[in-house]
């Protein structure tokens, strides 16, 4: 299970809306060993393609410095398909290099429609997993009446598959 | 000649965990030699067969990009550290372009 902010979803929509019709990809850090995605780092995607991304390798070394600096660790790698599914495709598996890290896909197929998914991605193998949006700038008690799955300050998105 | 070499979390099953290493060489080449003979395997893992540097695997001495060295060449000295990180990279890119790009490695 990925469980992630409603702030941080919200702000990883919004870069791949931006770079729509180019992939967007980015990472979400954490405190090392804590699976808690807190700092958003959208990164640049250097192969600017609406069907391929790649960190610059600049940046990925000076990010991956400052997460090593700061006991971090990439908690969330995510990038976005632009026409397809929020899906890793066969490419993605081949070279998903951080076997720690939830791959979280967003599609912007729809542009209405909030697509978003979590895998684990570990030698070939991909298993999604649900994903919990917490809201924290909810008040819990605001709220005295909510649907089955839901409560005030979450929602528990299951798995489409 | 000691070159301090910084292992992704990938790799480390290759290095017993550890997650920087020390080898020895005067290029890149001679380092994955050197490191070769005491982590089998590892060489491997960052050389494709024809030779060349993988290609989606990135590698910097100190803070530049060996692409921009020379890549396999490249020239080293004492105290200098090396950074292997895997590429972040992938997309709904077509699987059978992608297998062309990487040589029919993936």
């Amino acid at each position: 299970m990925l469980t992630i902010d409603r702030a941080i979803v919200d702000a990883i929509i919004a870069h791949a809306r931006r770079d729509h019709p180019d992939e967007a990809c980015g990472v979400i850090a954490g405190p090392a060993g804590s699976d808690q995605p807190l700092r958003h780092i959208p990164m640049e995607n250097a192969e600017r393609s609406p069907t391929f991304y790649r960190f610059d390798s600049m940046e990925q070394l000076r990010v991956w410095r400052e997460m090593d600096d700061r006991d971090e660790e990439p908690v969330v790698i995510y990038h976005s398909h632009t026409a397809t599914e929020a899906y890793p495709s066969r490419t993605d598996i081949s070279l998903a290099g951080e076997p720690g890290a939830h791959y979280v896909l967003v599609s912007t197929r729809e542009p209405d429609v909030e697509e978003i998914r979590s895998f684990r991605i570990v030698d070939g193998a991909v298993t999604e997993e649900p994903v919990r949006i917490v809201d924290a700038t909810v008040d819990p008690h605001a709220v005295q009446t909510y649907m089955f799955g839901q409560s005030p300050t979450t929602v528990d998105y299951e798995c489409s598959r | 000649m000691a070159i301090e070499v910084r292992i992704p979390t990938i790799l480390r099953n290759y290095t017993g965990g550890a997650k920087a290493v020390e080898g020895a060489g005067e290029s890149l080449a001679d380092l994955l030699s050197d490191l070769d003979a005491k982590y089998s395997g590892l060489r491997g893992r960052l050389v494709t067969p024809e030779g060349g540097l993988h290609r989606f695997v990135n590698v910097y001495v100190n803070d530049e990009d060996v692409r921009f060295l020379g890549a396999l060449d490249a020239k080293l000295s004492d105290g200098d550290t090396v950074t292997i990180l895997p590429a972040v990279a992938g997309g709904a890119f077509g699987f059978a372009a992608a297998a062309a790009m990487l040589g029919n490695r993936l």
